[in-house]
Order: structure tokens, then sequence, then C-alpha cells
């Protein structure tokens, strides 16, 4: 039985989130309006996204049989979520085979449920992460606090997003949007609230960001003795999980404590260990740019005399479901987290992660929170329209999820549910009569002989700044008169045998 | 049998139906024209088919399927009868091609969607038809200026014109291609993106506005009209003297000026 951990100023175990995560998100338009202010974090963005791009397109272009490994990794995400069902009885029964204990949890409540009850059978007061999306997903770090137990984030960069009470803003660089400077604040103000302070006159250089890290989670890994990880990968028929990570800190999670407690969405099984040969080549490539990760670990249920003796396997729903009865919002489903799509996205460089209102931002956050979520809220409805629909992450999405195609699928599903509850609004009206217009191209013809009059009559050649809310497009744009003939006007008198 | 006029030139015996785009017709119809010109200087028959209207994709792409339908129907009656179609727009030929078929299925007409799919492998870009098509890259095109090429995402990433943009602007007689930094990132128009996001979207075309300034052109060079829109008005309002041109219109431009 553990002593709990002393409170902070807020009488809190862990430092508090930021006070805007914990309100419904505002719509993207205007959360991102925040993202484009902060002049830092845009260009602490435009740095590091540029530099993962390159280094992400140099390791891809090294494989001469890139696009076939791409095909094969969609295959067999394909392959295994059509019989999603018979996979994961699969991989219940290898991983109790394996002496793991398995507990499914169909949402968040439940999960986290489970999880507060396995940590307290311990007896523990504090428990160490690997990082993980799925436990930030199901807001699990906030449950567990709630319980009077500590979660204490050991990836470094989850460790400066909690220690600076901010919300992570990328997939696989949760605090992409601090630089060293800030890192350096954080650490010293908060690191000996929580435990071992960092060294007097701390500097910037990562080796000393790096150190201070180090020290003050060391004594953390070794006082611990419960650990909650994710799983990149789950393999039914061995019921081996599998965690891919750069700076060594989950093997320490995965082999130190004596209760292991593993959170995986159902969709992360793969149906054999052969299956790994792709992936492992696709992730690393795809998400930080190397050839091969440093660590990779595996481990199928207990070893007598090695590593946590106790281990629980928590299978997750929470939404995915719901995912995997749309044929075409399903594809979403096939998403390794690489977060390829987010470093090559144009929007998300420019307003950050924290814009998504999800701990999935970015182009696949706007398709798969409203699969998972649905559209009901403000910030789901306007997820999908977040993109210029440039393509360009369709293009480096390892498991060729068509994500331009399911953000156009996705603003369907929104304005079907809007045109069902509320009638009669400006732009489904709009939309109708410009239908109206394309169905015949007399009335196309009419609205161009309407707009070529108005070229001939109106006097100025060039638009100017504009009223609202025309002023969207003309604060920073002019635009030029309409011409006074159209093509179809001059084809008449020029081509036109007809006429 | 006597000799066509256009005998032995790369279009001789070819009909083309131009598909203007609504956009250009309307607002830009330099640009189909120069289209005709180019075409039927190597030869082509061109028609226009009266009963096209638009590609449906400002529809389609802000999630109202049902009201793209008519565009699709329009499309697939007034081209369905021709082996080549040809557009000077790399996104509304991409939404022919990769929506046009899906929009029919949504709505549960199969033989509509055949009807699309027949048509859609049979329409191009004007870039793609010049290069793959008729095989040429030397139009005879002359252009005695400094320009660079903004190559727009829907050309790139939906139509995939790959590099026939710039085979044909390198074999134009007299031009200077200067390269555009950060190319292939978007211009932030997005259709009505613009106007949901209009924040973000005016972030992304400052930034690439500031580009294409930063080389030093006389002309903007793009596939799409309405990328080129977004991307001058910005160098407008800040007198960057840059002018926006379609690739068509360049390589309608010969020594003897600008035919039809």
């Amino acid at each position: 039985m553990s002593t709990q951990p002393p409170r902070d100023r807020d009488g809190r175990l862990t430092p508090s989130p930021p006070e805007w995560s914990t309100r419904p998100a505002l719509p993207f338009p205007e959360a991102a309006r925040k993202g484009l202010e902060n002049e830092v974090q845009r260009a602490n963005l435009r740095h590091a996204t540029g530099t993962i791009r390159t280094k992400r397109a140099n390791v891809v272009a090294e494989v001469p049989h890139w696009e076939q490994l791409r095909s094969a990794g969609e295959a067999i995400k394909n392959r295994t979520l059509r019989h999603l069902d018979q996979h994961l009885e699969t991989l219940e029964a290898s991983l109790t085979r394996a002496g793991a204990t398995v507990h499914w949890a169909a949402d968040a409540a439940e999960a986290n449920r489970i999880i507060v009850d396995l940590v307290r059978a311990t007896g523990e007061h504090e428990v160490t992460k690997v990082k993980s999306m799925v436990t930030q997903e199901i807001g699990m770090n906030e449950a567990l606090e709630e319980a009077g137990i500590a979660a204490w984030e050991t990836d470094l960069a989850e460790l400066i997003v909690q220690l600076g009470h901010d919300f992570p803003s990328h997939i696989l660089v949760p605090a992409i949007h601090r630089n060293r400077g800030e890192i350096r604040e954080i650490f010293r103000e908060e690191m000996g609230t929580y435990g071992t302070p960092a060294p007097e006159g701390l500097s910037e250089e990562p080796v000393d960001l790096a150190g201070a890290a180090r020290t003050h989670l060391r004594n953390k890994f070794l006082r611990t003795k419960v650990a909650i990880s994710g799983a990149n990968f789950a393999v039914a028929e061995t019921g081996t999980l599998v965690v891919v990570e750069s700076e060594g800190n989950g093997r320490m999670n995965l082999t130190l404590p004596e209760t292991l407690i593993s959170v995986v969405g159902i969709e992360k099984v793969l149906p054999t260990v052969e299956d790994l040969e792709v992936f492992l080549q696709l992730l690393p490539r795809s998400s930080t740019g190397e050839r091969m990760n440093p660590y990779t670990s595996l481990w199928t249920g207990p070893h007598e005399g090695d590593g946590p003796q106790d281990v629980h396997v928590v299978l997750l729903d929470n939404g995915r479901t719901n995912a995997l009865a749309d044929p075409k919002g399903r594809e979403a489903l096939r998403c390794i987290r690489c977060s390829a799509c987010l470093n090559i996205c144009p929007v998300y460089e420019r307003v950050g992660g924290h814009a998504y209102g999800s701990v999935y931002p970015g182009p696949i956050g706007a398709i798969l929170n409203p699969q998972l979520r649905g559209v009901g809220s403000a910030i789901d409805k306007s997820l999908p329209f977040a993109s210029t629909l440039c393509g360009a992450c369709t293009d480096v999405c390892p498991v060729k999820i068509p994500i331009a195609d399911l953000l156009v699928h996705e603003r369907h599903r929104v304005v079907e549910e809007k045109k069902r509850h509320q009638a009669n609004q400006f732009e489904p009206a709009m939309m109708r009569a410009a239908s109206w217009v394309m169905a015949d191209h007399h009335r196309l013809e009419a609205a161009g002989r309407a707009s070529s009059l108005a070229g001939k009559l109106l006097p100025i050649r060039t638009i100017g700044p504009l009223p609202p809310p025309l002023s969207r497009w003309t604060q920073n744009r002019d635009v030029p008169m309409v011409p006074e003939q159209t093509f179809r006007q001059w084809w008449k008198e020029n081509r036109d045998e007809r006429a | 049998m006597t000799s066509e006029p256009s005998a032995g030139l790369p279009g001789a015996g070819k009909t083309v139906a131009l598909f203007a785009t609504c956009a250009n017709d309307v607002m830009f119809p330099g640009t189909p024209r120069a289209v005709v010109s180019i075409l039927e200087r190597l030869g082509c028959r061109v028609e226009f088919p009266p009963e096209q209207t638009c590609c449906g994709q400002v529809f389609t792409n802000t999630g109202y399927y049902p009201e793209a339908l008519p565009s699709v129907r329009t499309y697939a009656k007034a081209f369905g009868d021709y082996d080549y179609v040809v557009g000077p727009s790399g996104s509304c030929i991409g939404a022919v091609r990769h929506q046009h078929a899906m929009l029919a299925e949504e709505a549960g007409d199969l033989g509509l969607a055949a009807e699309s799919r027949a048509v859609a492998a049979r329409t191009y870009d004007i870039s793609e038809f010049l290069v793959n098509v008729l095989g040429v890259t030397d139009v005879g095109a002359y252009f005695p200026h400094r320009v660079t090429y903004h190559p727009t995402c829907h050309s790139v990433r939906v139509a995939r014109v790959g590099d026939a943009p710039y085979q044909l602007l390198r074999a134009v007689r007299g031009i200077q291609l200067l390269e555009l930094e950060f190319a292939d990132q978007c211009c932030g128009f997005g259709g009505t993106f613009s106007l949901k996001n209009p924040d973000v979207s005016r972030a992304m075309v400052n930034d690439k506005a500031r580009h294409v300034m930063d080389t030093g052109a006389e002309y903007l060079v793009t596939g799409d009209n309405l990328c080129a829109l977004n991307i001058s008005g910005v160098i407008h309002r800040n007198r960057g003297g840059i002018r926006p041109i379609h690739l068509a219109e360049i390589l309608a431009h010969t020594e003897q000026g600008v035919s039809a």
C-alpha cells in the first residue's frame, strides 16, 4: 500500500489540464483563429512540421516498393476489420491462454471504471504511463485523478504537456507547439511540485532538457508499481501486444512494474505476427521519418520472474463499431496513428492541433472524430470542413485512407443532418437554387448574360474591400470585374454553325 | 481523296468536345478561347456542346450530393457521344473523373454511374490531352516573359496531370520559368472553404502570394483560374504587379500573336 503523492496548489495530485480543455470545444473556424493569432506557436509548427515532412519524404523515397507496402497495409487492415468479431475472440482466447486478464469496455466511462478498479485493487496511488492515444481519448488521467490516483506521463513530450498544464496538439509529438525556451520554463517552474525538481541553471540545450526529464522520471519509475500502456498492434493468434517508441520510457514501463494494464482500441488487432512485417516498415518511416524506431516491445502475457506478473488488457470500443457500420467511414479505422497527415497539412501547420477539439487533430481527426463521436456537436459538425481538400494527406497516408474523399463523405453526413433538423436555412437554399441553374444550360446562359451585362455597364475594373459577409474574401483580396462577354457568347458569334 | 488542311498535324482526324467549365465560361472566357485556339492549331476539330453546364464540385465538396446530380446528368448527356472531352481546369476535370460515378451510385442510379464512368475515362485536362494523347510538348507557343507555375492541388492530386504542364511550359519559346518555393502547398482557396474558414484561408493565401512575389515573375501560371483568382487577389491588393494567366493562354500565344 503506497502513500498518496502530495497535493499541489490546486489541491490536485497531477498538474491541472488547461481550463479551456474542460469546456465544450469551439467550432473549428473560431478555435482556428486563436491558433492563427499565436505567432510563437505558428513559428514552432512551421519549423517542426517542415523538418519532419522532409525526413519522411527522404526515407520513403529510399523504399522502392513503398506503394506496394501501402497497398499491403491497406489490404491487411481491410481484411481484419471485415472479420473483426472473429479476430477479437481469437485475441481474447490467446491473451487468456498467455495468462493475461481481458476486460471489455463499450465506452470511455466503462474503461475508466475498469482501470480505476484495477489500480485500487493493487492498493497503489500512482501509476506511470507509456505514451498512449487511447488513454487520452477516454480522459483516463482525469478519471484516475478523481479517484485519488496520480497518473504520470513518462514520454518526454507528454511530460512537457502534462507539466505545462497543457493539452496535446499532435498525435506523435504532443508538445510540437512548444519551443526549447518554453520547455525550460515549464521544467523549472513545475517539476519540483510533482517530483524531482529541475537542476539549478537548466539551459535550453536539448541534452540538458532531456537530462532533467530523465532524472525526474527515473525516480518515478523506481517507485511506481503499476504501469498503464496502450498498444500500436495486438496480434490475435498469439495474444502479443506491441508498443513502438523512441525513448525507452515505454520499455521501462513494460518491464519494471508489478502490474501492467494495457488499453487497446479494438481496431488495433492484426491476425498474425507476420502482418507486423508490413506495419513495422510503414509506421516509423511515416511518423518520425526514421527507417526503424529505436524501441519495439512485444509481450505476450506475464512471464515468470521477468516483468509485470499481473497483466490486464482492456479492449475498448468507444464509437469504433459505429464507424465500422459505415461502409465508407470505416476506412478511417485503418489509421495507425503515424501523424504523416498532420505534418503535411497546410491547415494544421497554421492553426495547430488544439483547434480540432480532440486528441486526434489534423486531417485524420477531421474524419475520425465525427465517426467515433457522431456529428451532433458544434466541433464535430465543423471538423469535416476544416480542410481545403488539397489531398496532400491522402497521398502520404501509409494505409491509403482516402482522407480527402472521407472529408467529403463526412460533409455529406453533416449536411444531411442539417437538412433533417433545420428547414429553410440560407446555405441549403442557395445550393438548391444553384443546382436548379446547373440543371439546364439555358439558365446558366441567362446568368452569364446578366453577368456580362454587369461587366459592360459597371464602370469599375476591380472590386476592392466589401462589407461582411463578402469581406471574408475581400479583406485581403481584390477581385477583377466580370468580363463583357461570356465564352458562350463568343462561341456563338465566332464558331457556332448552328447560330 | 482530297487532303484535309489538318493532314499531318497531331490532332488530325480528332474531334474534341470542349468543356469550358462554368467559371471559365462566365468569368475567364479567354481561357476556353485559348483552348480552342491551341486545339485548332494542332489540327483538332473543336465542338462546344451547348448542353454543358458545370462539374458540380461546389455542391459535392460542400456535402450537397443530391444538388450535384443535375450537373452529373448534364455532363453525361452533353459529352457522352464524344471520344475526347477537354477542359482547362485540373479541378473540374478531377471532379468529373473522381466524383461523378460516386454521386450517381449514392443516388442509386447505376445506369448514370456507368455512363459517368465511361465519359470520365474520355475526359482530359488540356495539359494531359496535349502531352499524353496528342503526344505534343512543343505546341508552337512563344511567350517572352518571366513566369512561375503554381501546380494546383487538384490538378496534381486529383486529376494527376503529372509533369505535363511543366513539359509544355519548358517548350515555350522565349519563356523564363522561375522556381516557386513551397509550390506543392495549397493556396488556401478550397472552394467554400474560403468562406467557411476565412481566417485560415487568408493565412494560407497570404503565404502563397508572398512566395509567388518572391520569384520576381511577371506572370503567375496555373491550370485552374479560381486558384489563380485567389492568389492574384492578394498580389493585386499588395500592388505586387504579377498577373495571373492560365497555362492554355500562354500556349495559345505565338510569334504572330494570339489566334482565335
